[in-house]
């Protein structure tokens, strides 16, 4: 198959990007996306251009770094799949192939396609954990949870961590990227002690970072890889303000405690 | 030879570990904040070292390559973690997980290490549920457990298909915790590229910063490698793109021993190869054994037609199908350990009987399973597995048998600790799948995750504190010492080396070359002849890698190409250590299969006389052979048999 | 407060912004209540006493101006939170979206700025006369909202502009409604689709009900 990319490129952070087209030809359609830009930068390395800079590790949708805003979607045109798993017979012979980084001010482009996702951590360093140091706890069996919980629990601890629910919000909002930590943690008995805590101290981090605001469209759940659902954010919302309203009148700071 | 002191406690086995936890020196918390600890790697054993280090007060540093610590390779395992918590009261204990662990690695682990792993295993699970895991539960709120490969009982704890995704963010979110306080700092896009070392001691690293391109000095009172293991040796591998050998390797020329390099797990059920541009394999489930039954045509004129399309696979009659493992292993069938399991499909595939469009798969069939379940059954046990499949492959499971072929999946061997888990460099600790220690020359399924966390939890917070007892006194260091200057000036010239060569390939076409190597001659089956000529064609290939490999861009910059450039030199030297190794062992176990040395009825033949010890790797010079050290391993809880599974 | 608020929390906006709404949801209906009069052929008798009540009732006196704040207020964040949201994403894509699944939610701050430069329009026409700002028609009485309204549709280009709005305010409200529920945390498997449907039902027939008005006055009277 051979197909024409519309690539963005990108010397560093601080210079001006634009878009590059190239031609790929021979690329077999068992491949996958990021095959296919294996094959393309080996073209471009033996001509001796830079090769396009992208972001992927496990090529098993799992380990969440992969990105590629393409054709105007997250993970391309595939539901539930990550870049990785995205394969080339999604696409016709022939196609235009726009590759775009995640777009967001919190987000900022390191090179290419490559962006820098350590907000993600801020947030989750923020209060996405349950304060416990090692050792000195309990048998695993001495908290019963129900297995209605532990499930919902599971399906939003099951978030990778992509971005690709901040790249397909028209607000770059993560929202739903926390509010799955948000629910995973206090859906858990272990996680309740200090929910009222975490969520508010994980919100304020999330806006101080840049990321905008929900508007419940709902394209986050439609383009995560992992269909995290946007009841999460219901969650979330609801807790956040059970603990606003709850709280005692002090800041929350981000932070271990 | 015999430098190697393991420093096993004395005592009965099960007694060891709290004994040595009885006497060992401690550090008063007032002393710990003055003690640096680097890490590097961010898995399952780095993170929970980071994390549990972090929380008793020392000064911890963390490095990742990846963009988060949170996706270290760890991420990838599915089945489940191993303790020995006896919940379903079928009979497990402490005692029974070790025996296991230590049969199922074919008598070449070490007895100490292993009953240790087995001793802290139920605390992991205890730690990991307080953490916030959402571990799979019973209706009754207790937690499930799902048998594995190797076990008589049900001791697999798991959350889904994604268990080390889970426990991985378990460890992550306690360090994340530990950052947030100020006890661990956190690098992210940073790759180790040597080992500091001052008066034989290791004191620190030099890293570059993947962003800026930087070389960065950092200094520490002790540093921890867990960057796990070196599968990609292989070029094709279950391990992510980025896993390397890179920080193992240069912490092996600044002195540090390898032990038994040549341990390599294949993993029987991947999907298989499809063509040239394939950039990793993909594991599907060892689960999938349970009810999928592994076959090949009998005829050679099916194998023929089916490579043809001219027929489907279900209308080959039942009497033309050879269901190998069962007919050579009537007792344990489909259910025989990876390494068997493995052996076997090559061999058929070898002998020409081999599916798919290369003729290097075979078929994992759900038909009768289906006949007998209903569909829905086996959708509800494996749909998730199915769908991955049907996106990877484009075929209708259900409908057509799978095709899945070995694939190389984690490497046994690693840098050689002793009880400390610490190498033969003083204060170089190394965990997890970096180290050889508790594998032997197999590992179960479900034993990884327990080993990885087993290190940073329980075991590194102890031996570490031991070791740094007598360093309250010695201040931090500073980066300008002669030593940091020097190893700088090495990385930066093996760099400007690697661009100096413009030649004309990229580095991926001889990590493929590497690959293809290694596979044929170091792979599944191992001789003689085949390691003797690895040998000499991986040099031939490193020589050439030398004169032609190009690489793009600057230093100074983002540069994939450059990072890869780095590891495959490293792996190149290693792939040539492995089949030293491969070669010097002449014995078949576990992993490891000499064609040589098999039963009259192919089943792998072990050598206890002569190879019942650790081969511990000595670097000797880059134009030297290294010098091989051997570390005897003494059974004096478990009785040695002969693996059986017939 | 606009700078004050720019600092407020994303969440407590949105909670704030979504309590205004469904307050001016509910205002909605008792405003077409009243509007609904205008259709009972007896001259405006009817009608006028609908408006006798709401312009002399003191309850209805604090309420009409909470019901300002509420406007303002829903206004005011809506604001914010677009700014906010653009900045949150300084360079756009080449392709756009594709993969919204509630495609009225792209729209809210347009069809929001139409709603309100209509309310302008509106509060000229109505609310600012009765204040005495603006002075009513000729011959036309500051609280004889009847005969406004009679001769507002009587201008067959008023009332298609008119129509057209609630359009408009359909579009708005079909999202605003399931909206603020999910913004206040009010989900449930149960009883969201539930929730849906009311919002659907509403946002249709309280147009609707609005625009029936000046189709009477067209097409019958």
């Amino acid at each position: 198959m051979d197909f024409t990319l519309k690539i963005w490129r990108q010397k560093n952070a601080k210079a001006k990007g634009k878009f590059v087209t190239y031609k790929v030809t021979g690329i077999s359609e068992s491949s996958s996306f990021l095959e296919m830009l294996d094959v393309f930068n080996d073209q471009l390395v033996t001509k001796g251009e830079d090769p396009v800079v992208f972001d992927h590790d496990c090529r098993e949708g799992i380990c969440g770094t992969c990105s590629l805003y393409i054709n105007g979607r997250p993970h391309g045109p595939d539901d539930a799949v990550t870049t990785c798993q995205l394969h080339m017979r999604k696409f016709k012979d022939g196609d235009t192939i726009v590759i775009e980084p995640w777009r967001s001010k919190a987000f900022p482009v390191i090179r290419d396609l490559m962006v820098d996702r350590q907000a993600f951590d801020k947030i989750i360093q923020a209060g996405g954990f349950i304060s416990v140091n090692t050792g000195g706890i309990p048998d695993a069996n001495a908290i019963l949870i129900p297995k209605a919980d532990a499930d919902s629990s599971m399906d939003a601890a099951a978030c990778i961590g992509c971005g690709a629910c901040v790249a397909a919000c028209k607000n770059a909002s993560a929202m739903l990227f926390v509010a799955a930590k948000v629910s995973h943690l206090a859906l858990l008995p272990q996680g309740k002690a200090e929910a009222s805590r975490r969520v508010q101290a994980m919100v304020a981090k999330m806006d101080e970072l840049g990321f905008g605001s929900c508007t419940n469209t709902g394209a986050c759940e439609a383009e995560c890889p992992k269909q995290i659902s946007i009841d999460n954010i219901a969650r979330m919302n609801r807790e956040f303000l059970g603990a606003k309203m709850g709280s005692q009148k002090k800041k929350v700071v981000a932070g271990g405690f | 030879m015999t430098k190697l002191n393991s420093k096993i406690p004395q005592g009965p086995v099960a007694t060891k570990w709290s004994s040595y936890k009885d006497h060992i020196a401690l550090v008063n918390p007032a002393n710990k904040r003055k003690l640096d600890i680097i890490v590097v790697g961010t898995g399952l054993a780095g993170a929970s070292a980071a994390a549990s280090l972090g929380a008793l007060g020392f000064k911890v540093k963390a490095f990742c390559y990846q963009d988060s610590p949170r996706r270290a390779h760890s991420i990838a395992a599915q089945g489940g973690i191993n303790a020995s918590k006896n919940y379903q009261n079928d009979g497990d204990s402490v005692y029974r997980l070790f025996y296991d662990t230590i049969k199922g690695g074919d008598y070449r682990a070490r007895e100490g290490n292993v009953y240790r792993l087995a001793e802290v295993s139920g605390a992991i699970i205890d730690q990991s549920v307080a953490l916030g895991v959402p571990f799979a539960r019973e209706y009754g709120g207790l937690l499930d457990n799902r048998s594995f490969g190797g076990a008589q009982v049900s001791r697999t704890f798991y959350a889904r298909g994604q268990t080390g995704q889970q426990l991985l963010l378990g460890a992550y979110s306690a360090m994340a915790r530990q950052v947030s306080l100020g006890n661990v700092e956190s690098f992210i896009r940073h790759e180790m590229l040597d080992v500091v070392l001052v008066d034989g001691r290791a004191r620190g690293i030099i890293a570059r910063n993947l962003v800026t391109g930087e070389i960065e000095r950092h200094s520490a009172h002790a540093v921890v490698l867990a960057t796990g293991g070196y599968g990609n040796v292989f070029f094709l591998s279950t391990n992510a793109m980025g896993s390397n050998a890179t920080a193992l390797w240069k912490a092996y020329k600044k002195g540090a021993f390898f032990g038994n390099p040549c341990f390599t797990q294949i993993h029987p059920t991947c999907i298989p190869v499809h063509g040239d541009f394939q950039s990793k394999l993909t594991l599907m489930s060892e689960s999938l054994r349970n009810d999928g039954r592994i076959w090949v045509p009998k005829r050679k004129e099916d194998v023929e037609a089916l490579r043809h399309n001219k027929i489907k696979p279900k209308d080959i009659a039942e009497e033309n199908r050879d269901y190998y493992l069962e007919r050579r292993y009537p007792a344990f069938g489909n259910l025989v350990p990876r390494d068997v399991a493995s052996r076997a499909a090559k061999e058929r595939c070898d002998a020409g009987f081999g599916v798919g469009e290369t003729g290097l798969a075979v078929y994992l069939d759900f038909a009768d399973s289906i006949k007998r379940l209903g569909r829905n059954v086996i959708e509800e046990r494996y749909g998730n597995l199915f769908q991955m499949y049907q996106k990877i492959v484009d075929e209708n499971p259900y409908e057509n048998p799978m095709m899945i072929y070995p694939a190389v999946h984690y490497t046994m061997g690693g840098l050689w600790v002793d009880y400390d888990l610490m190498s033969t460099v003083p204060g170089l600790f190394v965990a997890g799948e970096a180290n050889f220690s508790d594998h032997g020359a197999n590992r179960l399924g479900a034993s990884a995750l327990m080993q990885g966390l087993a290190d940073g939890y329980f075991v590194l917070p102890y031996t570490m504190q031991n070791y740094l007892a007598d360093q309250i006194n010695v201040p931090r260091f500073k980066t300008d010492l002669p030593e940091f200057e020097e190893a700088e000036k090495q990385v930066k010239s093996r760099l400007q080396k690697l661009f100096d060569v413009k030649g004309s390939k990229p580095v991926d076409h001889f990590h493929r070359q590497l690959g293809k190597i290694m596979w044929e001659y170091v792979g599944m089956a191992r001789n003689k002849e085949g390691l003797q000529k690895a040998i000499t064609m991986i040099r031939e290939l490193r020589a050439e890698f030398w004169k032609d490999v190009k690489i793009t861009g600057e230093t100074n910059e983002v540069n994939p190409e450059l990072e890869k450039a780095g590891r495959v030199a490293d792996f190149m030297e290693l792939g040539e250590l492995m089949a030293m190794d491969a070669l010097n062992r002449e014995e078949s176990c576990g992993g490891h299969f000499r064609e040589e040395y098999q039963t009259p009825e192919g089943e792998a033949l072990r050598n206890d006389e002569d190879f019942m010890y650790v081969a511990a790797w000595e670097y000797k010079g880059d134009d030297k052979e290294p010098a091989l050290n051997k570390e005897t391993l003494e059974y004096e809880a478990i009785e040695v048999k002969q693996r059986n599974y017939k | 407060m606009g700078n004050k608020l720019f600092f407020y929390s994303s969440i407590t906006k949105k909670i704030v912004m979504a309590l205004a709404g469904l307050f001016l949801i509910s205002f909605l209906v008792v405003h077409l209540g009243i509007n609904l009069l205008l259709l009972s052929d007896d001259g405006g008798a009817a009608f006028m006493v609908g408006v006798e009540f709401m312009t002399t009732n003191p309850l209805v006196k604090i309420m009409e101006y909470v019901l300002l704040g509420g406007f303002a207020i829903h206004i005011l964040i809506g604001v914010i939170i677009q700014i906010q949201n653009w900045m949150a994403r300084p360079v756009r894509y080449k392709v756009e979206g594709y993969s919204h699944l509630s495609f009225f939610s792209k729209y809210m701050i347009h069809t929001g700025a139409i709603i309100f430069i209509f309310l302008c329009i509106h509060f000229t026409n109505f609310y600012f006369v009765k204040l005495g700002i603006v002075s009513p028609p000729e011959g036309v009485g500051k609280e004889d909202f009847y005969q406004m309204a009679t001769l507002l549709f009587a201008d067959r280009f008023y009332a298609i502009l008119y129509i057209v709005l609630m359009i408009f305010l359909g579009f708005h409200l079909h999202h605003a409604f399931q909206s603020a529920f999910q913004t206040l945390g009010l989900n449930h498997t149960k009883y969201t689709p539930f929730i849906k449907t009311v919002g659907t039902i509403y946002s249709i027939l309280v147009p609707l009900g609005f625009a029936s008005i000046p189709l009477v006055f067209i097409f019958i009277r």
